[in-house]
């Protein structure tokens, strides 16, 4: 079984750069109202307060707000990548995080080196990165692309590689921005048959998005974001009826949820 | 401060891998995070690695040479340089251009790391937000690039060796612990110039000055026998002195000096319980900073 717990986590981004401290101060204060001052007077954006929810095993979690709410940052969090500055994140099972498509790729590096290296990261062995290689190529038929620097493909392309290599491994615990779900008509297709036995193998997957249809589609369960701290939570249609204008509610109120 | 723990998962959980990641300040947890860093990075040894050697394999790809560039480069510089200095220094070319080739070559080694150091984790910003890794992997991949540099630029060493009859001595053996001691100076350097230098970004700049500086007072174109013994004790507080002394004496079929190998180690413990501290207190904040 495996589970993800967020307790009370609160995250601050301290802006160590600010050129003109004063003018972004001002500028981001009118913006947001985030941004606060630290015990050592640095200036800091209080990007997440005081988050708290637990996901076990069958849960479909989709994170909804507007831009700037927290979502992106949440899931690095839960990823393990952003520690945080109060609070506790427990990560029970294996994780595997789809942030961008890049997923840290490296534009001058061929598809195929960049294949070895997350084979690599993972542990894989020489046979094992073989195969992963070769499951890649044929999933995302660009055999012939791979010996190219990733630099040279199209953003498509690039999705389409930053999909393959993602879905290829099978996590218990999967975390996705919502980029996965764009790409072409004829590799959605194909991409969302993947997805869905990535998804009904992983045990919880947690995806953001604005995208009103996707959540209704995928998720069992959704939190609101809204400046950094959980608005509502609760299953799909109820979240999204108070999160949604009534007409835009209506549209996707009648969709159906895929079966798991 | 934030702490993972890896917990054994009990008997409810039999496979699970666990991380507990807090916010709960405390020395303890902070080192036990530090370690597991450590750890994973040398469980990700074949990636550190792989990524230095793609990294030379970019940085030539598509050249007639490939990385023998290094090389040829190398060659050129201490062909140009030795038949010149040892005029200007009145030096037998014959003792010179070895001492100079392996002086060159050894410090080569020394400033990369700390010029490419500064920037390991900045430039791993990619790969430091995309998923949970080890920092320390970044500087180790640093350390594994430039021994590639190194074994390529030792082509040029051996060829030198072979030209003017230079044998290495008795005191061949003490190149393996000054070797492993090189290695552990490089990592901790990185690791300690790469958290300064994400924090603070006017770092990578300074460090190559700093480099440029330290060349002109280290005995790497001018011999150490120049000085008189006074000055001799003033400079083996160069710690690149020591450093290089302890490698570069026993290539050369000299006697290692005991002074130097006393003066590396104090120096190297110095450098290896800095960089550790700064590991333990800013780790957690690296993400946030690249």
């Amino acid at each position: 079984m495996a589970r993800l717990t967020i307790s009370d986590v609160s995250i601050t981004f301290p802006l160590y750069h600010a050129e003109s401290r004063s003018l972004k101060k001002t500028v981001f204060a009118a913006a947001s109202g985030r941004v606060g001052q630290d015990s050592r007077h640095r200036l800091v954006v209080e990007a997440l307060r005081g988050v708290s929810f637990s996901l076990k095993s069958g849960e479909r979690l989709g994170l909804i707000g507007p831009n700037g709410a927290g979502k992106t940052t949440l899931l690095r969090a839960m990823a393990g990548i952003y520690e945080p500055t109060g609070g506790r994140i427990v990560i029970e099972g294996a994780l595997t995080a789809l942030l961008d498509p890049g997923q840290g790729m490296n534009p001058d590096l061929t598809g195929n080196e960049n294949i070895r290296l997350r084979g690599l990261f993972g542990g894989a062995s020489a046979a094992e990165i073989r195969r992963l290689q070769e499951d890649v190529a044929e999933f995302s038929g660009l055999e012939q692309f791979l010996d190219l620097p990733v630099r040279t493909y199209s953003s498509g392309m690039v999705v389409r590689l930053g999909f393959a290599l993602a879905t290829a491994v099978r996590p218990q615990i999967l975390l996705m921005d919502e980029w996965l779900l764009a790409g072409d008509a004829n590799f959605l297709g194909r991409a969302r048959e993947r997805l869905e036995t990535v998804v009904k193998g992983a045990e919880i997957m947690v995806l953001s998005s604005h995208n009103a249809e996707i959540l209704m589609r995928w998720c069992n369960r959704l939190v609101w974001l809204e400046g950094g701290m959980v608005k509502a939570d609760g299953p799909p249609d109820e979240v999204l009826e108070a999160y949604l204008p009534p007409d835009q509610f209506a549209q996707v109120s009648a969709i159906t949820p895929i079966e798991v | 401060m934030p702490s993972t723990t890896k917990a054994p998962s009990g008997g409810a959980l039999p496979d699970l891998p666990q991380v507990i990641i807090t916010a709960e300040s405390g020395v303890g947890a902070a080192l036990e995070m530090a370690v597991r860093d450590l750890t994973e990075s040398w469980r990700l040894r074949r990636l550190a690695a792989t990524l230095a050697l793609f990294d030379i394999r970019l940085r030539y790809r598509g050249s007639l040479l490939g990385p023998f560039w290094l090389t040829l480069s190398t060659a050129v510089m201490i062909a140009a340089i030795g038949f010149l200095y040892a005029r200007l220094f009145h030096q037998n070319i014959v003792a010179y251009l070895p001492f100079l080739t392996v002086s060159l070559v050894l410090w080569t080694f020394i400033s990369t790391i700390a010029t490419e150091g500064a920037t390991c984790l900045t430039q791993a910003d990619h790969m430091i937000r995309s998923m949970r890794m080890p920092h320390s992997l970044h500087a180790a991949r640093v350390v594994a690039r430039n021994l590639l540099v190194l074994a390529h630029n030792l082509i040029v060493v051996v060829v030198v060796f072979g030209l003017y009859h230079v044998v290495p001595g008795r005191s061949t053996w003490s190149l393996a612990p000054a070797l492993l001691l090189w290695l552990a100076d490089g990592f901790a350097l990185c690791l300690v110039l790469g958290l300064v230098g994400a924090r603070f970004r006017d770092i990578p700049p300074i460090v190559g000055s700093v480099m440029q500086i330290a060349f002109y007072v280290t005995p790497i174109m001018w011999n150490p026998s120049m000085l008189t013994g006074g000055e001799m004790h003033v400079l083996r507080l160069n710690p690149f002195d020591a450093l290089i002394e302890i490698m570069r004496a026993p290539l050369l079929g000299q006697g290692v000096d005991g002074s130097a190998w006393v003066i590396a180690l104090i120096y190297s413990a110095l450098l290896a319980a800095a960089s550790f501290y700064a590991f333990l207190r800013t780790r957690p904040r690296i993400p946030y900073w690249v």
